[in-house]
Protein backbone atom coordinates (compact mmCIF):
# COMPACT_ATOMS: atom_id res chain seq x y z
CA UNK A 1 0.00 0.00 0.00
CA UNK A 2 2.35 2.29 1.27
CA UNK A 3 4.61 1.48 -2.07
CA UNK A 4 1.15 2.10 -4.12
CA UNK A 5 0.82 5.76 -2.38
CA UNK A 6 4.01 6.71 -3.00
CA UNK A 7 4.15 5.74 -6.21
CA UNK A 8 0.63 7.24 -6.93
CA UNK A 9 2.20 10.89 -5.31
CA UNK A 10 5.42 10.79 -8.00
CA UNK A 11 3.43 9.95 -10.74
CA UNK A 12 0.67 12.59 -10.37
CA UNK A 13 3.16 15.32 -10.08
CA UNK A 14 4.51 13.87 -13.74
CA UNK A 15 1.35 13.88 -14.99
CA UNK A 16 0.78 17.69 -13.74
CA UNK A 17 3.66 18.29 -16.29
CA UNK A 18 2.44 16.66 -18.86
CA UNK A 19 0.83 19.22 -21.31
CA UNK A 20 -1.41 16.29 -23.01
CA UNK A 21 -3.04 15.21 -19.93
CA UNK A 22 -3.14 18.96 -18.65
CA UNK A 23 -4.99 19.76 -22.54
CA UNK A 24 -7.31 16.75 -22.78
CA UNK A 25 -8.53 16.42 -18.97
CA UNK A 26 -8.86 20.01 -18.09
CA UNK A 27 -8.94 22.37 -20.75
CA UNK A 28 -10.40 21.08 -23.80
CA UNK A 29 -13.37 20.19 -21.68
CA UNK A 30 -13.64 23.27 -20.48
CA UNK A 31 -13.25 24.70 -24.02
CA UNK A 32 -16.02 22.59 -25.37
CA UNK A 33 -18.56 23.32 -22.63
CA UNK A 34 -17.99 26.95 -23.14
CA UNK A 35 -18.23 26.54 -27.30
CA UNK A 36 -21.38 24.46 -27.11
CA UNK A 37 -23.02 26.14 -24.36
CA UNK A 38 -22.64 29.14 -25.98
CA UNK A 39 -24.52 27.89 -29.24
CA UNK A 40 -27.06 25.75 -27.60
CA UNK A 41 -27.44 27.62 -24.36
CA UNK A 42 -29.56 25.78 -21.47
CA UNK A 43 -33.09 25.85 -23.25
CA UNK A 44 -34.94 22.48 -23.42
CA UNK A 45 -35.78 21.04 -26.77
CA UNK A 46 -38.25 17.98 -26.24
CA UNK A 47 -36.39 16.84 -29.49
CA UNK A 48 -32.81 16.60 -28.34
CA UNK A 49 -31.24 15.72 -25.43
CA UNK A 50 -33.65 12.85 -24.41
CA UNK A 51 -35.57 16.53 -23.45
CA UNK A 52 -33.34 18.05 -21.24
CA UNK A 53 -31.95 21.38 -21.67
CA UNK A 54 -28.34 20.63 -23.79
CA UNK A 55 -26.16 21.88 -20.96
CA UNK A 56 -28.26 19.30 -18.14
CA UNK A 57 -27.91 17.06 -20.82
CA UNK A 58 -23.93 17.66 -21.59
CA UNK A 59 -22.55 18.42 -18.01
CA UNK A 60 -22.16 15.05 -17.13
CA UNK A 61 -21.66 13.63 -20.97
CA UNK A 62 -18.23 16.02 -20.54
CA UNK A 63 -17.44 14.32 -17.42
CA UNK A 64 -17.83 11.34 -19.22
CA UNK A 65 -15.03 13.08 -21.96
CA UNK A 66 -12.46 13.63 -19.42
CA UNK A 67 -12.87 10.25 -17.79
CA UNK A 68 -12.24 8.73 -21.68
CA UNK A 69 -9.32 11.22 -22.15
CA UNK A 70 -7.70 9.95 -18.82
CA UNK A 71 -8.30 6.56 -19.35
CA UNK A 72 -7.32 6.15 -23.58
CA UNK A 73 -4.84 9.02 -23.74
CA UNK A 74 -3.14 10.20 -20.38
CA UNK A 75 -2.80 6.56 -18.75
CA UNK A 76 -1.91 4.49 -22.05
CA UNK A 77 1.11 7.11 -23.38
CA UNK A 78 2.28 7.17 -19.82
CA UNK A 79 2.81 3.62 -19.24
CA UNK A 80 3.67 2.84 -22.69
CA UNK A 81 6.56 5.76 -22.15
CA UNK A 82 7.38 4.13 -18.87
CA UNK A 83 8.15 0.80 -20.44
CA UNK A 84 9.70 2.29 -23.60
CA UNK A 85 11.93 3.79 -21.26
CA UNK A 86 12.51 0.97 -19.13
CA UNK A 87 11.03 2.48 -15.99
CA UNK A 88 8.87 -0.37 -15.51
CA UNK A 89 11.91 -2.54 -15.47
CA UNK A 90 13.57 -0.55 -13.00
CA UNK A 91 10.43 -1.33 -10.74
CA UNK A 92 10.55 -4.83 -11.33
CA UNK A 93 14.00 -4.62 -9.87
CA UNK A 94 13.06 -2.75 -7.32
CA UNK A 95 10.57 -6.19 -6.86
CA UNK A 96 7.51 -3.79 -7.36
CA UNK A 97 4.11 -5.89 -7.68
CA UNK A 98 2.11 -5.57 -10.42
CA UNK A 99 -1.04 -4.11 -8.77
CA UNK A 100 1.06 -1.77 -6.83
CA UNK A 101 1.65 -0.24 -10.56
CA UNK A 102 -1.63 -0.42 -11.40
CA UNK A 103 -2.91 0.95 -7.92
CA UNK A 104 -0.81 3.48 -8.65
CA UNK A 105 -2.40 4.59 -11.73
CA UNK A 106 -5.32 3.98 -10.86
CA UNK A 107 -4.84 6.20 -8.26
CA UNK A 108 -3.70 8.96 -10.15
CA UNK A 109 -6.79 8.77 -13.07
CA UNK A 110 -9.33 8.89 -10.07
CA UNK A 111 -7.55 11.77 -8.54
CA UNK A 112 -7.57 14.23 -12.24
CA UNK A 113 -10.60 13.09 -13.13
CA UNK A 114 -12.25 14.41 -9.79
CA UNK A 115 -10.15 17.73 -10.22
CA UNK A 116 -11.07 17.62 -13.53
CA UNK A 117 -14.79 16.94 -12.63
CA UNK A 118 -15.29 19.17 -10.16
CA UNK A 119 -14.02 22.22 -12.34
CA UNK A 120 -16.36 20.90 -15.06
CA UNK A 121 -19.62 20.84 -13.03
CA UNK A 122 -18.77 24.37 -10.88
CA UNK A 123 -18.31 25.71 -14.58
CA UNK A 124 -21.74 24.69 -15.92
CA UNK A 125 -23.65 25.07 -12.91
CA UNK A 126 -21.98 28.94 -12.52
CA UNK A 127 -21.88 29.86 -15.80
CA UNK A 128 -25.20 28.30 -17.51
CA UNK A 129 -27.08 27.86 -14.49
CA UNK A 130 -27.24 23.55 -14.83
CA UNK A 131 -29.23 22.55 -12.11
CA UNK A 132 -27.58 20.61 -9.13
CA UNK A 133 -28.43 16.85 -9.01
CA UNK A 134 -31.20 15.39 -7.06
CA UNK A 135 -28.98 13.20 -5.83
CA UNK A 136 -25.42 13.65 -5.23
CA UNK A 137 -24.74 10.34 -3.98
CA UNK A 138 -25.40 8.51 -7.07
CA UNK A 139 -23.55 10.97 -8.92
CA UNK A 140 -20.67 10.30 -7.10
CA UNK A 141 -21.47 6.31 -7.27
CA UNK A 142 -21.46 6.61 -10.80
CA UNK A 143 -18.31 8.77 -11.55
CA UNK A 144 -16.30 6.36 -9.60
CA UNK A 145 -18.14 3.23 -11.70
CA UNK A 146 -16.93 4.92 -14.82
CA UNK A 147 -13.70 6.28 -13.48
CA UNK A 148 -12.60 2.54 -12.32
CA UNK A 149 -13.67 1.65 -15.64
CA UNK A 150 -11.84 3.86 -17.78
CA UNK A 151 -8.40 4.22 -15.75
CA UNK A 152 -8.70 0.14 -15.82
CA UNK A 153 -9.14 0.30 -19.56
CA UNK A 154 -6.19 2.77 -19.58
CA UNK A 155 -3.51 0.60 -17.95
CA UNK A 156 -5.05 -2.36 -20.43
CA UNK A 157 -4.06 -0.29 -23.44
CA UNK A 158 -1.13 0.82 -21.96
CA UNK A 159 0.11 -2.73 -21.86
CA UNK A 160 -1.09 -3.07 -25.35
CA UNK A 161 0.42 -0.47 -26.95
CA UNK A 162 4.42 -1.18 -27.95
CA UNK A 163 5.60 2.93 -27.46
CA UNK A 164 4.33 6.17 -26.13
CA UNK A 165 3.28 7.45 -29.70
CA UNK A 166 1.76 4.55 -30.97
CA UNK A 167 -0.42 5.00 -27.63
CA UNK A 168 -1.03 8.91 -27.81
CA UNK A 169 -1.93 8.35 -31.64
CA UNK A 170 -4.36 5.47 -31.23
CA UNK A 171 -5.50 6.72 -27.98
CA UNK A 172 -6.41 10.41 -30.43
CA UNK A 173 -8.14 8.31 -32.81
CA UNK A 174 -10.48 6.20 -30.17
CA UNK A 175 -11.00 9.52 -28.26
CA UNK A 176 -12.66 11.01 -31.23
CA UNK A 177 -14.24 8.62 -32.71
CA UNK A 178 -15.98 8.08 -28.85
CA UNK A 179 -16.58 11.52 -28.62
CA UNK A 180 -18.78 11.74 -32.08
CA UNK A 181 -20.45 8.46 -31.56
CA UNK A 182 -21.35 8.16 -27.82
CA UNK A 183 -23.73 11.37 -27.19
CA UNK A 184 -21.02 14.22 -26.32
CA UNK A 185 -20.30 15.57 -29.99
CA UNK A 186 -23.80 15.66 -32.01
CA UNK A 187 -26.96 14.70 -29.65
CA UNK A 188 -28.09 10.86 -30.31
CA UNK A 189 -30.88 11.77 -31.77
CA UNK A 190 -29.09 13.16 -34.77
CA UNK A 191 -26.89 9.83 -35.46
CA UNK A 192 -28.04 7.32 -37.99
CA UNK A 193 -28.28 4.19 -37.45
CA UNK A 194 -24.82 2.48 -37.72
CA UNK A 195 -23.43 5.58 -35.84
CA UNK A 196 -25.92 4.39 -33.02
CA UNK A 197 -24.60 0.96 -32.96
CA UNK A 198 -21.28 2.24 -32.69
CA UNK A 199 -21.59 4.21 -30.10
CA UNK A 200 -23.12 1.12 -28.43
CA UNK A 201 -20.09 -0.45 -28.88
CA UNK A 202 -17.82 2.14 -27.17
CA UNK A 203 -17.97 1.68 -23.14
CA UNK A 204 -18.25 6.15 -23.56
CA UNK A 205 -21.90 5.43 -24.80
CA UNK A 206 -22.85 3.64 -21.70
CA UNK A 207 -20.01 5.66 -19.10
CA UNK A 208 -22.10 8.47 -20.28
CA UNK A 209 -25.48 7.37 -20.22
CA UNK A 210 -24.77 5.89 -16.42
CA UNK A 211 -23.30 9.77 -15.50
CA UNK A 212 -26.05 11.22 -17.21
CA UNK A 213 -29.14 8.96 -15.59
CA UNK A 214 -27.65 9.67 -11.91
CA UNK A 215 -27.19 13.45 -12.89
CA UNK A 216 -30.80 14.24 -14.79
CA UNK A 217 -32.59 12.55 -11.56
CA UNK A 218 -33.64 9.61 -13.50
CA UNK A 219 -31.91 6.66 -11.24
CA UNK A 220 -29.47 4.18 -11.38
CA UNK A 221 -29.25 2.66 -14.58
CA UNK A 222 -28.49 -1.10 -13.33
CA UNK A 223 -28.22 -2.11 -16.57
CA UNK A 224 -25.63 0.43 -17.91
CA UNK A 225 -24.28 0.07 -14.82
CA UNK A 226 -23.77 -3.44 -15.29
CA UNK A 227 -21.81 -3.05 -18.97
CA UNK A 228 -19.41 -0.33 -17.14
CA UNK A 229 -18.32 -2.95 -14.80
CA UNK A 230 -18.50 -5.93 -16.65
CA UNK A 231 -15.97 -3.57 -18.95
CA UNK A 232 -13.82 -2.81 -16.01
CA UNK A 233 -13.93 -6.64 -14.72
CA UNK A 234 -12.42 -7.48 -18.64
CA UNK A 235 -10.08 -5.18 -18.39
CA UNK A 236 -8.32 -6.28 -14.98
CA UNK A 237 -8.56 -9.91 -16.56
CA UNK A 238 -6.99 -8.28 -19.65
CA UNK A 239 -4.24 -6.25 -17.45
CA UNK A 240 -3.88 -9.43 -15.30
CA UNK A 241 -2.35 -11.52 -18.56
CA UNK A 242 -1.84 -9.14 -20.86
CA UNK A 243 0.76 -6.87 -18.68
CA UNK A 244 4.31 -6.39 -19.76
CA UNK A 245 7.06 -4.86 -17.80
CA UNK A 246 9.11 -4.84 -20.95
CA UNK B 1 37.52 -14.54 0.47
CA UNK B 2 33.75 -15.47 0.33
CA UNK B 3 31.85 -15.91 -2.94
CA UNK B 4 28.86 -13.25 -2.97
CA UNK B 5 27.62 -14.84 -6.33
CA UNK B 6 27.95 -18.25 -7.52
CA UNK B 7 27.16 -19.35 -10.97
CA UNK B 8 27.35 -22.92 -12.39
CA UNK B 9 26.77 -24.09 -15.47
CA UNK B 10 24.33 -20.75 -16.62
CA UNK B 11 22.00 -21.40 -20.12
CA UNK B 12 19.68 -19.16 -21.77
CA UNK B 13 18.03 -19.89 -25.17
CA UNK B 14 16.05 -16.91 -26.65
CA UNK B 15 14.08 -19.39 -28.90
CA UNK B 16 16.58 -20.85 -31.29
CA UNK B 17 19.27 -18.37 -30.55
CA UNK B 18 21.79 -20.02 -27.47
CA UNK B 19 22.48 -16.89 -25.67
CA UNK B 20 24.44 -18.35 -22.18
CA UNK B 21 26.11 -21.29 -23.31
CA UNK B 22 27.28 -23.36 -19.73
CA UNK B 23 28.78 -20.09 -18.18
CA UNK B 24 30.37 -20.73 -14.67
CA UNK B 25 31.87 -18.38 -12.60
CA UNK B 26 32.25 -16.86 -8.71
CA UNK B 27 32.38 -13.59 -7.39
CA UNK B 28 34.31 -12.57 -4.26
CA UNK B 29 32.91 -9.94 -1.43
CA UNK B 30 34.43 -6.81 -1.70
CA UNK B 31 35.94 -7.04 -5.59
CA UNK B 32 35.18 -5.27 -9.28
CA UNK B 33 34.19 -8.22 -11.34
CA UNK B 34 34.12 -7.39 -14.92
CA UNK B 35 31.78 -9.53 -17.38
CA UNK B 36 33.55 -8.05 -20.83
CA UNK B 37 32.76 -9.27 -24.62
CA UNK B 38 31.44 -7.69 -27.75
CA UNK B 39 27.89 -6.71 -28.03
CA UNK B 40 25.43 -9.93 -28.10
CA UNK B 41 27.60 -12.38 -26.26
CA UNK B 42 24.95 -12.51 -23.29
CA UNK B 43 26.85 -10.70 -20.60
CA UNK B 44 23.02 -8.29 -20.47
CA UNK B 45 21.54 -11.94 -20.03
CA UNK B 46 23.64 -13.37 -17.21
CA UNK B 47 23.53 -10.15 -15.11
CA UNK B 48 19.83 -10.06 -15.55
CA UNK B 49 19.61 -13.90 -14.17
CA UNK B 50 21.56 -12.93 -11.10
CA UNK B 51 19.15 -9.89 -10.52
CA UNK B 52 16.03 -12.51 -10.55
CA UNK B 53 14.95 -10.82 -14.51
CA UNK B 54 14.79 -13.63 -16.32
CA UNK B 55 14.46 -17.26 -15.78
CA UNK B 56 17.65 -19.06 -16.64
CA UNK B 57 16.73 -22.64 -19.22
CA UNK B 58 19.15 -24.50 -16.70
CA UNK B 59 22.06 -23.98 -14.63
CA UNK B 60 22.47 -22.94 -10.96
CA UNK B 61 22.63 -19.49 -9.49
CA UNK B 62 23.40 -17.91 -6.13
CA UNK B 63 23.41 -14.74 -4.83
CA UNK B 64 24.36 -14.30 -1.03
CA UNK B 65 23.21 -18.38 -1.12
CA UNK B 66 19.88 -17.46 -2.37
CA UNK B 67 18.54 -18.59 -6.06
CA UNK B 68 17.54 -14.96 -7.56
CA UNK B 69 14.51 -16.31 -8.72
CA UNK B 70 13.25 -17.36 -6.13
CA UNK B 71 14.31 -15.24 -3.78
CA UNK B 72 13.79 -11.79 -5.18
CA UNK B 73 11.84 -10.05 -2.09
CA UNK B 74 15.23 -11.44 0.35
CA UNK B 75 17.77 -9.99 -2.55
CA UNK B 76 15.76 -6.56 -3.06
CA UNK B 77 17.80 -4.66 -0.29
CA UNK B 78 21.16 -6.17 -0.89
CA UNK B 79 21.45 -6.09 -4.95
CA UNK B 80 21.43 -2.69 -6.59
CA UNK B 81 21.39 -2.57 -10.33
CA UNK B 82 22.40 0.09 -13.17
CA UNK B 83 20.48 -1.28 -15.97
CA UNK B 84 21.29 -1.24 -19.69
CA UNK B 85 18.66 0.85 -21.26
CA UNK B 86 16.50 1.51 -18.30
CA UNK B 87 16.04 5.32 -18.38
CA UNK B 88 13.42 7.50 -16.53
CA UNK B 89 11.13 9.56 -17.04
CA UNK B 90 11.90 12.96 -18.56
CA UNK B 91 9.84 15.28 -16.05
CA UNK B 92 10.87 13.10 -12.74
CA UNK B 93 13.00 15.62 -10.78
CA UNK B 94 16.68 14.80 -9.54
CA UNK B 95 15.35 14.26 -5.73
CA UNK B 96 11.93 12.83 -6.44
CA UNK B 97 13.53 10.21 -8.68
CA UNK B 98 16.02 9.41 -5.54
CA UNK B 99 13.46 9.69 -2.92
CA UNK B 100 11.47 7.67 -5.05
CA UNK B 101 13.20 4.61 -5.34
CA UNK B 102 14.50 4.64 -1.92
CA UNK B 103 11.02 4.47 -0.29
CA UNK B 104 10.69 1.51 -2.27
CA UNK B 105 13.59 -0.07 -0.57
CA UNK B 106 13.61 -1.83 2.62
CA UNK B 107 16.72 -0.28 4.23
CA UNK B 108 17.38 2.85 2.13
CA UNK B 109 20.25 5.06 1.69
CA UNK B 110 20.19 8.77 3.03
CA UNK B 111 19.38 9.81 -0.51
CA UNK B 112 20.34 14.00 0.54
CA UNK B 113 24.21 12.18 0.90
CA UNK B 114 24.42 9.99 -2.04
CA UNK B 115 23.31 13.68 -3.95
CA UNK B 116 26.53 15.36 -2.88
CA UNK B 117 28.82 12.16 -2.94
CA UNK B 118 28.13 11.55 -6.57
CA UNK B 119 28.32 15.19 -7.85
CA UNK B 120 24.42 16.21 -8.28
CA UNK B 121 23.88 18.78 -5.40
CA UNK B 122 23.06 21.90 -8.22
CA UNK B 123 21.01 19.84 -9.78
CA UNK B 124 18.44 18.55 -7.31
CA UNK B 125 15.65 19.95 -8.50
CA UNK B 126 16.96 19.61 -12.69
CA UNK B 127 14.36 17.18 -14.34
CA UNK B 128 15.95 14.32 -16.26
CA UNK B 129 15.45 15.40 -19.66
CA UNK B 130 18.02 18.48 -18.51
CA UNK B 131 20.53 16.38 -17.44
CA UNK B 132 23.88 16.07 -19.24
CA UNK B 133 24.72 12.75 -20.22
CA UNK B 134 27.62 12.43 -18.08
CA UNK B 135 25.11 14.09 -14.87
CA UNK B 136 22.30 11.26 -15.92
CA UNK B 137 24.79 8.77 -15.58
CA UNK B 138 25.88 9.73 -12.33
CA UNK B 139 21.99 9.64 -11.20
CA UNK B 140 21.24 6.62 -12.55
CA UNK B 141 24.67 5.09 -10.57
CA UNK B 142 22.91 6.56 -7.36
CA UNK B 143 20.01 5.52 -8.22
CA UNK B 144 21.62 1.75 -7.89
CA UNK B 145 23.10 2.76 -4.56
CA UNK B 146 20.11 3.94 -2.73
CA UNK B 147 19.42 0.35 -1.47
CA UNK B 148 22.50 0.72 0.64
CA UNK B 149 23.46 -2.67 -1.05
CA UNK B 150 26.27 -4.83 -0.55
CA UNK B 151 26.40 -6.16 -4.42
CA UNK B 152 25.82 -3.81 -7.41
CA UNK B 153 25.43 -4.76 -11.06
CA UNK B 154 26.51 -1.99 -13.41
CA UNK B 155 25.70 -2.87 -17.16
CA UNK B 156 26.73 -0.58 -20.05
CA UNK B 157 27.49 2.50 -17.32
CA UNK B 158 29.65 3.90 -19.69
CA UNK B 159 27.96 3.60 -23.16
CA UNK B 160 27.22 6.91 -25.30
CA UNK B 161 29.37 9.14 -22.55
CA UNK B 162 32.42 11.40 -23.97
CA UNK B 163 35.46 10.18 -22.96
CA UNK B 164 35.96 12.58 -20.05
CA UNK B 165 32.71 11.50 -18.45
CA UNK B 166 33.83 7.93 -19.08
CA UNK B 167 36.84 8.76 -16.99
CA UNK B 168 34.41 10.30 -14.46
CA UNK B 169 32.41 7.09 -14.59
CA UNK B 170 35.29 4.99 -14.04
CA UNK B 171 36.46 7.19 -10.56
CA UNK B 172 32.71 6.28 -9.72
CA UNK B 173 33.57 2.93 -10.07
CA UNK B 174 36.27 2.99 -7.84
CA UNK B 175 34.60 5.26 -5.15
CA UNK B 176 31.81 2.63 -4.72
CA UNK B 177 34.54 -0.21 -4.17
CA UNK B 178 35.95 2.03 -2.02
CA UNK B 179 32.41 1.66 0.21
CA UNK B 180 33.02 -2.05 0.38
CA UNK B 181 30.56 -2.71 -2.34
CA UNK B 182 31.02 -5.70 -4.60
CA UNK B 183 30.87 -4.41 -7.91
CA UNK B 184 29.69 -6.22 -11.17
CA UNK B 185 31.08 -4.68 -14.12
CA UNK B 186 29.44 -5.46 -17.60
CA UNK B 187 31.06 -3.65 -20.46
CA UNK B 188 32.49 -3.98 -23.55
CA UNK B 189 35.15 -1.73 -23.56
CA UNK B 190 38.55 -3.52 -23.15
CA UNK B 191 40.19 -0.47 -21.75
CA UNK B 192 37.79 0.02 -18.72
CA UNK B 193 37.71 -3.55 -18.17
CA UNK B 194 41.05 -3.15 -17.71
CA UNK B 195 41.57 -0.60 -15.97
CA UNK B 196 38.74 -1.43 -13.29
CA UNK B 197 38.73 -4.93 -12.58
CA UNK B 198 39.92 -6.78 -9.94
CA UNK B 199 39.10 -10.29 -12.09
CA UNK B 200 37.23 -10.82 -15.16
CA UNK B 201 35.49 -13.43 -17.39
CA UNK B 202 35.75 -12.60 -20.85
CA UNK B 203 32.59 -13.72 -23.03
CA UNK B 204 32.05 -14.98 -26.64
CA UNK B 205 28.90 -16.08 -28.15
CA UNK B 206 27.31 -17.33 -24.84
CA UNK B 207 30.73 -18.58 -23.48
CA UNK B 208 33.32 -17.79 -21.22
CA UNK B 209 36.55 -17.99 -22.71
CA UNK B 210 38.98 -16.53 -20.52
CA UNK B 211 38.68 -15.47 -16.43
CA UNK B 212 41.05 -14.19 -14.31
CA UNK B 213 42.91 -10.73 -13.33
CA UNK B 214 43.50 -8.69 -16.40
CA UNK B 215 46.93 -8.70 -15.82
CA UNK B 216 47.40 -12.61 -16.08
CA UNK B 217 45.05 -12.97 -18.85
CA UNK B 218 47.67 -11.15 -20.62
CA UNK B 219 50.72 -12.88 -19.23
CA UNK B 220 49.14 -16.05 -20.30
CA UNK B 221 47.15 -15.10 -23.77
CA UNK B 222 49.12 -12.40 -25.16
CA UNK B 223 52.61 -12.08 -23.59
CA UNK B 224 54.24 -10.19 -26.19
CA UNK B 225 56.35 -6.88 -25.21
CA UNK B 226 56.54 -4.22 -28.39
CA UNK B 227 59.70 -2.08 -27.76
CA UNK B 228 59.98 1.20 -29.59
CA UNK B 229 63.03 3.38 -30.01
CA UNK B 230 64.76 5.93 -32.70
CA UNK B 231 68.08 5.56 -33.96
CA UNK B 232 69.87 6.67 -37.47
CA UNK B 233 72.08 3.56 -36.83
CA UNK B 234 71.44 1.27 -40.18
CA UNK B 235 72.26 -2.10 -39.09
CA UNK B 236 70.29 -3.67 -36.64
CA UNK B 237 70.80 -7.39 -37.29
CA UNK B 238 72.54 -7.18 -33.92
CA UNK B 239 69.23 -7.24 -32.31
CA UNK B 240 67.74 -9.97 -34.73
CA UNK B 241 70.12 -12.38 -33.32
CA UNK B 242 68.95 -12.03 -29.91
CA UNK B 243 66.41 -15.14 -28.05
CA UNK B 244 64.13 -13.15 -26.94
CA UNK B 245 63.43 -11.27 -30.24
CA UNK B 246 61.23 -12.70 -32.65
CA UNK B 247 60.83 -9.36 -34.86
CA UNK B 248 62.64 -5.91 -36.26
CA UNK B 249 60.74 -3.94 -38.09
CA UNK B 250 61.97 -0.09 -39.43
CA UNK B 251 59.82 2.91 -40.36
CA UNK B 252 62.56 5.43 -41.23
CA UNK B 253 64.30 5.85 -37.54
CA UNK B 254 61.87 4.29 -35.88
CA UNK B 255 62.53 0.44 -34.51
CA UNK B 256 59.95 -1.48 -33.22
CA UNK B 257 61.46 -4.36 -32.12
CA UNK B 258 58.54 -7.63 -30.41
CA UNK B 259 59.52 -10.27 -28.37
CA UNK B 260 58.65 -11.61 -25.12
CA UNK B 261 59.99 -12.02 -21.39
CA UNK B 262 62.68 -9.54 -20.90
CA UNK B 263 62.87 -8.39 -24.04
CA UNK B 264 62.91 -4.61 -23.15
CA UNK B 265 66.26 -5.38 -20.79
CA UNK B 266 67.86 -7.40 -23.16
CA UNK B 267 67.62 -4.83 -26.05
CA UNK B 268 68.48 -2.25 -24.07
CA UNK B 269 71.68 -4.15 -22.89
CA UNK B 270 72.63 -4.68 -26.52
CA UNK B 271 71.83 -1.41 -27.77
CA UNK B 272 74.18 -0.05 -25.42
CA UNK B 273 76.72 -2.47 -25.69
CA UNK B 274 77.64 -0.79 -29.54
CA UNK B 275 76.94 2.29 -28.56
CA UNK B 276 73.52 3.35 -29.57
CA UNK B 277 71.98 5.60 -26.79
CA UNK B 278 68.34 5.82 -28.24
CA UNK B 279 66.45 8.80 -25.25
CA UNK B 280 62.60 7.30 -26.62
CA UNK B 281 63.79 3.52 -25.70
CA UNK B 282 60.21 2.30 -24.39
CA UNK B 283 58.21 -0.98 -23.71
CA UNK B 284 54.55 -1.27 -24.30
CA UNK B 285 52.51 -3.88 -22.96
CA UNK B 286 49.81 -6.09 -24.72
CA UNK B 287 46.20 -5.26 -23.90
CA UNK B 288 43.28 -7.29 -23.06
CA UNK B 289 42.24 -6.46 -26.41
CA UNK B 290 45.20 -8.31 -27.94
CA UNK B 291 44.05 -11.45 -25.43
CA UNK B 292 40.39 -11.35 -26.84
CA UNK B 293 41.97 -11.51 -30.22
CA UNK B 294 43.96 -14.37 -29.67
CA UNK B 295 41.53 -16.16 -27.87
CA UNK B 296 38.68 -15.50 -30.47
CA UNK B 297 40.45 -14.87 -33.46
CA UNK B 298 39.79 -11.11 -33.73
CA UNK B 299 36.09 -11.21 -34.19
CA UNK B 300 35.50 -7.92 -31.72
CA UNK B 301 32.42 -6.18 -33.27
CA UNK B 302 32.99 -2.60 -31.64
CA UNK B 303 29.67 -0.75 -31.06
CA UNK B 304 29.01 1.43 -33.92
CA UNK B 305 28.71 5.50 -33.34
CA UNK B 306 25.63 6.86 -31.81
Amino acid sequence: MRTTAKLAFVELKLFGREPLTVVFALALPLITLFVLGGVFGNDPDPEFYRGFGPMNYYTPGYVGLVLASIGLLSVPTHLAGNRERGVLRRFRAFSVSLWAVVGAEVLVSLCIAAVSGCVLVVASVMVYDVSWPQSPALCVAAFGLSSLCFASIGVLLGSLMPSARAAQAGGMLLWFTMMFVSGVGPPPEVLNTPLRTIGDLTPLKHVVIVLQDAWLGLGWNWGEAGIVAGLLLVSVLGITYLFRWE
Amino acid sequence: MDSVIEVERLKKTYGDVIAVDDVSFAVDEGEIFGILGPNGAGKTTIVECLQGLRRPDSGRLRVFGLDPGRGKRELRGRIGSQLQESSLPDRIRVWEALDLFASLSPEPADWETLIGQWGLGDKRDASFASLSGGQRQRLLVALSLVNNPEVVFLDEMTTGLDPASRRVAWDLVAAIKARGTTVVLVTHFMDEAERLCDRLAIVDSGRVVAMGAPQRLIDEHAPQVLVRFSTDWADLGLLSDLQEVERVERYGSRVEVSGSGPVLAVVAAALVGHGILPTDLRAERASLEDVFLALTGGRFEEEPAS
